[in-house]
């Protein structure tokens, strides 16, 4: 499939996901699971650096619009876009190639996909809660909501990868 | 010039990123200034549309419930209307507007896991809905109208940072003042408590009449725990909400309509 049309789709399907299903998930009452930044995850490697910032605010101020919050999720969401590349150079060891690759789990295997993906969501989750309480008084209840959301949305994004995994060939994930 | 376009080729990532994060800033700094918020993104139309969509699914797996809360709402007023009925009155057909109207009105959004909840509602300014009146489930008060499009409204939860309404004990008429600093939904706080008065776990809370936004005698809630100045000045004690915010279905807006008359009453202080 064309990959921009791939990419829109995404794009529609996590910010629906997220905002008719998932902000009514209120694990132990308080702690929602923010799986929208999936699709952050999975811009292809070689994307121009202004394309990544841009897709972080615009999707995070889709998000904004649905819960009335209008700048908190853009703010995570665009400060989680400007570390990818970081995340990326120091989980391959490489600068970001120009390859249209997706960095997926299918593409990219297990562990390399578990642990990219959680750097972003605490990167993206401490951000967000730390702009949601706005003080330094209360950082331990962010920590603490940070660490719990964590593990749901990483829960949820693992979850997500593995029902929509193509198979692809180690032979082939190794050429890359 | 060279070098200035340079440096914008070489830090454009950098750049466009501060400048972003900005702006959103920015609209979240806006956005904390509710009161002069005109309107607020997400009472939009657009928005508004989904929320209804959603809220027409989610209605009708707790269609049971509500009824079953319909049906105790109902006896209970029946009751109240008993009571009444006792005394009836020469009615004044002249001035015969009560002083308090209450709007049906339906939440299609509202959360209470963030540290500052809004309340969405299907009722807008065509509906009568003005900024600044109450909002009240069967079984509590629940919030503040912050801002009203057509065809929709948004209100500030009593689960926000500027949440703050006037109390009042039922049995010994003292004031105080209710906040919330979270994260539990079903808690709040009570605070400026004089020490003199005494209280215990079970005390109602109704809401004062102090204010144009809720008429007198509104439940809030009732005491969990009292908690004792050790400074002395003023007692706090932790609260239990008569509304559950988990599950808001159905509300009444509150409209006062002596408001503009007690207003202008409010504008002949002599000047101190």
């Amino acid at each position: 499939m064309n990959r921009y049309l791939m990419n829109t789709f995404r794009f529609a399907g996590l910010l629906a996901l997220q905002v008719l299903v998932l902000n009514y998930i209120r694990i132990n009452g308080y702690i929602n699971p923010y799986v929208y930044i999936l699709y952050i995850m999975l811009l292809p490697f070689g994307i121009k650096g202004w394309t990544l910032l841009a897709a972080g605010f615009v999707m995070g101020y889709s998000v904004d619009l649905f819960m009335g919050t209008p700048g908190l999720h853009v703010a995570a969401t665009v400060f989680m876009a400007f570390m990818r590349p970081t995340i990326i150079r120091m989980s391959t060891g490489a600068q970001e190639s120009d390859n249209l690759f997706e960095p997926s789990l299918s593409k990219m295997g297990m562990r390399w996909f578990f642990s990219y993906a959680l750097w972003l969501v605490v990167i993206h989750h401490f951000a967000l809660f730390f702009l949601e309480s706005f003080s330094i008084a209360q950082i331990g209840n962010t920590l603490l909501r940070t660490l719990f959301s964590v593990v749901f949305t990483q829960f949820f994004i693992l979850i997500l990868m593995l029902m929509f995994k193509t198979s692809t060939k180690k032979t082939e994930r190794m050429a890359l | 010039m060279y070098n200035l376009l340079r440096f914008l080729q070489k830090f454009n990532f950098l750049l466009l990123f501060l400048v972003l994060e900005v702006v959103a800033i920015m609209m979240l700094a806006k956005s904390h200034t509710y009161q002069r918020s005109k309107i607020i993104n997400s009472s939009s139309s657009v928005a508004g549309y989904f929320f209804t969509f959603r809220a027409n699914f989610a209605d009708f797996f707790t269609l049971q419930h509500t009824n079953e809360l319909l049906v105790k709402e109902n006896a209970a007023l029946r009751h109240k209307l008993e009571v009444y009925r006792k005394f009836e009155y020469p009615v004044d057909t002249l001035n015969a507007k009560p002083d308090f109207d209450y709007i049906p009105a339906r939440v299609i959004s509202n959360t209470v896991h963030l540290r500052n909840n809004y309340i969405i509602i299907n009722k807008g300014s065509r509906q009568g809905i003005a900024k600044d009146m109450g909002i009240m489930s069967s079984s509590g008060v629940a919030g503040i109208v912050t801002g009203v499009t057509e065809n929709y409204s948004i209100a500030i939860s009593l689960l926000h940072k500027y949440a703050n309404i006037s109390i009042q004990f039922k049995h010994t008429d003292q004031l105080a003042n209710v906040t919330w600093s979270g994260p539990d939904f079903r808690i709040g706080n009570i605070v400026d408590i004089p020490t003199y008065v005494n209280m215990k776990h079970g005390d109602t809370l109704l809401t004062s009449g102090n204010s144009l936004i809720f008429p007198e005698g509104i439940i809030v809630g009732t005491i969990d725990e009292p908690l004792e100045s050790e400074a002395g000045d003023m007692n706090a004690a932790t609260m239990l909400f008569a509304t559950d915010f988990n599950k808001l279905k159905s509300v009444f807006v509150i409209k006062n309509n002596n408001k503009f008359e007690l207003n202008s009453l409010n504008k002949l202080r002599p000047d101190e």
